[in-house]
């Protein structure tokens, strides 16, 4: 796993996007299993659509969890990564096809920090999700 | 409408260590394939002292509910922003002491009408005393 260095980075450097496969409902299963969030809203049928939702939908948290696959993909696992904030624009649903993006939105000397604008959008090009990272790189 | 003397509330201290099993689980629900969360060698080679938790792990490390009480109906709320602090990276091995506050509360206007907001900042510290991350969710409640 490389490190990029903060000297090779230009503001506005494009991260390598990352496409996850279809959203499965069994996923939602897994997720609500390994992250503790049993809100029925997620896995029950019925329970959604009582609650007004066509069916159940993902947690934002793992729309996120995409995301912070992406910081992770280019900042070498979670050394770096000082802070990571999103904000859920969208829903979710089983079978959306979610694609992360990001890109250098800024570089800080002092702190030999970069911040990444991050957003994952799905198949249809809405943005469920967007946010920012802030992340410390070697420096040479 | 969420009543506001639930400003600064905090949940009862819960003290939890972070096992490498847990941090196998969430990163296979994520899809997310990189060995160092899974494997202790690869980790190493990588540069960690220990299997590390991905970033978003620390929502799986779950304070007692400060909202338990409240009377807030699960099916309105919906989660609307949510931020990680990390002082440092978690690990597998770690054991840490989980505080939730009721950071704000306020209500908002919008198309469909009013909402409350709900701001719930957790606090994680380590048995030195210090503090690994701060999560910040912002939740919102529909009427």
């Amino acid at each position: 796993m490389t490190r990029p260095r903060w000297d090779e980075l230009g503001e506005g450097f494009e991260l390598p996007p990352l496409q996850k496969p279809p959203i499965e409902r069994i996923q939602l299963v897994k997720y609500a299993g390994a992250s503790g969030d049993f809100n029925r809203i997620h896995v029950e049928e019925d329970y959604a659509r009582a609650a007004g939702y066509k069916s159940v939908f993902a947690h934002g948290m793992l729309v996120m969890g995409f995301l912070g696959q992406l910081v992770g993909d280019f900042s070498g696992g979670p050394a770096g990564i000082l802070k990571i904030s999103c904000r859920f624009r969208a829903i979710t649903w089983p079978g959306d096809v979610i694609t992360c993006r990001g890109r250098v939105s800024k570089k800080e000397a002092a702190t030999q920090t970069v911040e990444l604008s991050v957003q994952a959008v799905n198949q249809d090009g809405t943005v469920v999700a967007d946010g920012t990272a802030t992340v410390r790189l070697p420096k040479a | 409408m969420v009543d506001r003397s639930f400003l600064g509330r905090t949940s009862e201290p819960l003290t939890l260590s972070v096992e490498a099993g847990h941090i196998r689980r969430f990163v296979e629900a994520l899809g997310e394939p990189s060995p160092i969360y899974t494997s202790e060698q690869a980790a190493r080679a990588a540069g960690y002292p220990r299997i590390p938790a991905p970033p978003t792990f620390a929502t799986a490390l779950r304070p007692n509910d400060v909202r338990a009480g409240m009377g807030i109906d699960m099916r309105k709320v919906l989660h609307g922003e949510q931020e990680y602090e990390y002082r440092r990276p978690l690990y597998a091995g770690d054991t840490l002491t989980l505080v939730q506050r009721v950071a704000d509360i306020y209500e908002k206007s919008g198309r469909s009408g009013a909402m409350d907001f709900l701001v719930l900042e957790t606090t994680a510290t380590d048995e030195k005393g210090e503090v690994v991350f701060v999560a910040r969710a912002n939740i919102v409640v529909k009427r």
